[in-house]
């Protein structure tokens, strides 16, 4: 490929970047808050509803997210030629334009957020659960509520120990929207793979990876800014 | 007047009756002092008293208030949540592993309970808690965070936390345990201090000779029960009990 050429990809693939970081940002946005409320219900005293939150960590984190996008992509399509069906979904399912480009990134976020909700549920309970008993206690024995003990005590804490674990999921998050291309959502892995075949070369492909390599960099070292900061105390 | 009475205190785990019949009262401006073995519910009956374990039978008042009373049938009742709230302010408590909260600085955890939890304007809690680091010694560490503390500092600092809130008493749980030998002496000097100025205080610890010099009373506790409770001269010295002699005997000769 001539330098003009590889230019011309470049032009290309970068105008992929928005529908990528469209996923990336709005996957972190719900999948962080959800993930906090199933790290809660995880660690429910009511233990059915910390089993049932158990399966669906389990079946988030023991199946491929690419299955899992191809499902809620499809889901809907069948779901509509079933019979027997209630009225009122049955008009919501047909309401709906399975072959729109919202239809799609919905599609794909939902797949995402889902996924991505568990591993941060683990995290976070993970974090949660390493903070000593004694200092509930202490805030306890102060007069503090339950509400002003978790969101003054316990939360910034807990913050300071999953920043590292996150930033390893939010990394591998920016990477993981290439799976997005497996139901062809317009992101950047599906325009180097169109520009590979026009061109017969794997510049394309080398191309992409810089994209994503230099995206990895940039939360690298936002992590790692956000983790100096935090290192005020031990 | 009195701050604390404990009556027929009894708790279990389970089946097992950690706590028989537990007695005994605080008044103002005294110092009673909790030893005995390991496992002998020292620390259970502070839990207890502090809200961190319910109690299964028996009373216990502070301050005037009832924390649990009998019903009519006789079982032991805890009071509404908003008046165990009010006797926990009554109660200021210091740990053996100090649990200052490490993300704030040495003035930020002392203001903290002044200011979310007695609304004190901020001025009046830094105002207060500058006063009660001078008397610990800490003036100069405010700003600091807990993690660049000795152990001593952070029990000091712990100390003066409790002590923001104004409680009428203070209880310890074995506030020297964590700390080098070393470094136990700063602590008991400042509770000396705290005693000579009539801090009511409740004192569980290892320290024997602490123990006889600052108390004005003493429980000796063994398998959930009292076994002697008294003057430091009655259990020090005048003890006929064989099991408190066997425990004492011990502490001599280390």
């Amino acid at each position: 490929m001539t330098g003009e050429e590889i230019l011309k990809v470049t032009g290309i693939l970068l105008q992929y970047l928005v529908p990528t970081l469209k996923i990336f940002g709005f996957t972190l946005l719900l999948a962080v808050p959800l993930g906090m409320v199933v790290a809660c219900l995880k660690m429910c005293r009511f233990k059915p509803v910390s089993w049932l939150t158990n399966v669906y960590i389990l079946i988030m984190r023991g199946t491929p997210l690419m299955l899992q996008i191809i499902v809620v992509y499809y889901a809907l399509p069948f779901l509509r030629m079933s019979e027997g069906l209630p009225g009122f979904l049955a008009d919501f399912l047909n309401g709906m334009d399975v072959a729109s480009e919202e239809f799609m990134f919905n599609a794909v976020l939902v797949a995402f957020v889902l996924n991505y909700a568990a591993y941060f549920a683990e995290i976070f309970r993970g974090g949660i659960e390493a903070i000593p008993k004694g200092q509930y206690e202490a805030a306890a024995a102060l007069g503090m509520t339950k509400s002003k003990t978790f969101f003054r005590i316990i939360l910034p804490q807990v913050i300071k120990r999953i920043v590292p674990a996150s930033s390893n999921e939010v990394i591998t998050l920016v990477k993981d929207t290439s799976l997005a291309n497996v139901v062809a959502y317009s992101e950047i892995m599906l325009a180097a793979k169109q520009q590979m075949m026009n061109y017969s070369s794997l510049v394309p492909l080398f191309i992409a990876g810089v994209f994503y390599f230099a995206m990895a960099m940039i939360l690298t070292v936002l992590f790692g800014f956000i983790e100096k900061k935090l290192n005020y105390y031990k | 007047m009195s701050i604390l009475n404990v009556k027929n205190l009894h708790k279990d785990f389970g089946k097992l009756r950690v706590l028989k019949d537990i007695s005994f009262d605080v008044n103002q401006g005294e110092v009673l002092s909790i030893i005995g073995p390991s496992g002998s519910g020292k620390s259970t009956l502070l839990r207890c008293i502090n809200q961190f374990e319910r109690i299964d039978g028996g009373e216990i008042n502070i301050c005037g208030m009832a924390m649990t009373y009998r019903d009519e049938n006789g079982k032991t009742v805890y009071a509404p949540k908003k008046a165990l709230h009010e006797i926990r302010l009554k109660i200021g408590l210091v740990f053996q592993n100090f649990n200052l909260f490490p993300h704030m600085s040495v003035l930020q955890n002392i203001i903290e309970a002044p200011v979310q939890v007695l609304r004190q304007d901020k001025q009046t809690a830094v105002a207060n808690a500058e006063r009660l680091l001078k008397k610990m010694g800490l003036s100069e560490k405010a700003k600091e965070y807990p993690c660049n503390l000795s152990g001593g500092q952070q029990q000091r600092v712990s100390i003066a936390r409790a002590m923001a809130l104004n409680p009428e008493v203070l209880f310890f749980d074995e506030p020297t345990s964590a700390l080098d030998p070393e470094l136990t002496g700063e602590i008991l000097k400042v509770i000396k201090e705290l005693a000579a100025e009539k801090m009511t205080m409740v004192i569980v610890t290892h320290e024997m000779q602490f123990a006889r010099e600052i108390s004005d009373k003493v429980i000796f506790m063994d398998e959930g029960y009292i076994i002697e409770y008294g003057t430091p001269q009655s259990v020090f010295e005048d003890t006929a009990n064989e099991r408190t002699r066997q425990f004492l005997e011990r502490y001599r000769t280390r």
